[in-house]
């Protein structure tokens, strides 16, 4: 018999845990959480493994990387890496661990794969021209009130609930 | 005052990196825990059936953000050595937009699917793999908008700064909306149930 999963938490103190980490975040290092920065500096370092010339011409990568600058010695690549292994350890702990491709029922896993891999690559263009993400824009810019971060959000959200009925199929 | 610890100099960079680590991990955690890893929880956001993103969300921002404030008035905490996103306001509109429809299309935002792919997401990878092939695909073509990624540049600036408020003021009008956001959110989720269950 397969042992249940454990029941997320109440999102509201979820939202209570997460506050307080930003918090103590904010404390800490007089800064906030992020997750897409630390993505950006991976691929300019297997850039600049593959070739360090590009690295050098391109006004872009070079801002992370170039000479004898590291993309990867940064705070948000740390904090990162932590953030996949306390999903691991959530995971684990709650019996969730399981190899499968979610999506709702009138969708293939094909199907599903294609449409992950593209709002990928569609987000991770948009967080590199917003600077940022859901963690380093929405939550921290927006805890912090920085105009630009809460502009980012309401364009973000009405973007989301505005094209959300031409994707319906992949999830409801 | 004497934080943020790190700006007044009580450790260095080697240590804030092991601290990164640690704050990471309580955060990934609680993505966990919230149900961030499931992407038909994060995406049923947009269809109203499940808010828990947005109750999640704004429940953070409104404790750090309280948080901040108190303890910048406890004189614990200098607010002025505390980064601020600088706002530039053109590309983050537009990055907004692309966000929220590549949200809907990806079914997760870069932190969550990195949570998701740690417990076997395999739509979760896929997503990764998207977004470091788009990061990669926006550092190529970056110098022909380099100019529009920096427009409409008012430095770091808050709502406070900008709409002339108090802080304490803006902080309550955002306490205020998402009180409201929560109430209405409870009151969709009641009716969803309720015409399922009927049908």
């Amino acid at each position: 018999m397969e042992s249940e999963s454990q029941k997320y938490w109440s999102p509201y103190a979820a939202g209570v845990a997460l506050g307080l980490i930003l918090l103590l975040t904010f404390v800490l290092m007089g800064r906030g959480l992020g997750a897409s920065g630390a993505m950006m500096r991976t691929v300019t370092w297997a850039v600049d493994t593959v070739s360090p010339a590009h690295v050098d011409s391109n006004p872009y990568f070079s801002k992370y990387a170039g000479g004898d600058k590291n993309p990867l010695s940064n705070w948000l690549v740390f904090e990162v890496i932590g953030v996949f292994f306390g999903g691991l350890l959530s995971g684990m702990l709650a019996k969730r661990m399981r190899l499968q491709v979610e999506h709702g029922p009138r969708i293939t896993d094909k199907g599903r794969l294609v449409l992950a891999l593209t709002g990928g690559a569609i987000m991770g263009f948009g967080a590199r021209l917003a600077l940022g993400c859901t963690s380093g824009q929405a939550l921290t810019g927006g805890a912090t009130m920085a105009v630009g971060s809460w502009i980012f959000m309401l364009t973000m959200f009405a973007a989301a609930f505005g094209v959300a009925w031409l994707f319906r199929k992949q999830w409801i | 005052m004497f934080t943020p610890l790190y700006k007044y100099g009580y450790f260095g960079l080697e240590i804030s990196f092991v601290i990164a680590f640690i704050i990471g991990l309580l955060f990934g955690f609680v993505l966990e825990r919230a149900g961030f890893s499931s992407s038909r929880k994060l995406a049923g956001q947009f269809y109203l059936r499940d808010n828990t993103v947005l109750k999640v969300m704004f429940t953070a921002i409104v404790v750090a953000m309280v948080g901040l404030l108190y303890l910048n008035w406890a004189e614990i905490f200098d607010i002025t050595r505390l980064y601020l996103n600088p706002t530039y306001l053109w590309p983050q509109f537009v990055g907004g937009l692309i966000m929220g429809t590549g949200f809907v299309i990806g079914g997760y935002c870069p932190g969550t699917s990195l949570v998701a792919s740690a417990i076997g997401k395999i739509d979760a990878m896929f997503y990764v793999l998207g977004s470091l092939l788009g990061m990669l695909i926006y550092g190529e073509v970056y110098p022909l908008f380099q100019e529009f990624s920096v427009s409409g540049a008012m430095g770091q600036v808050t709502l406070s700064d900008w709409l002339h408020l108090r802080p304490g003021l803006i902080a309550f009008f955002i306490i205020l909306f998402a009180l409201g956001m929560f109430w209405g959110a409870d009151l969709l989720e009641k009716k969803f149930a309720h015409e399922e269950g009927a049908s």
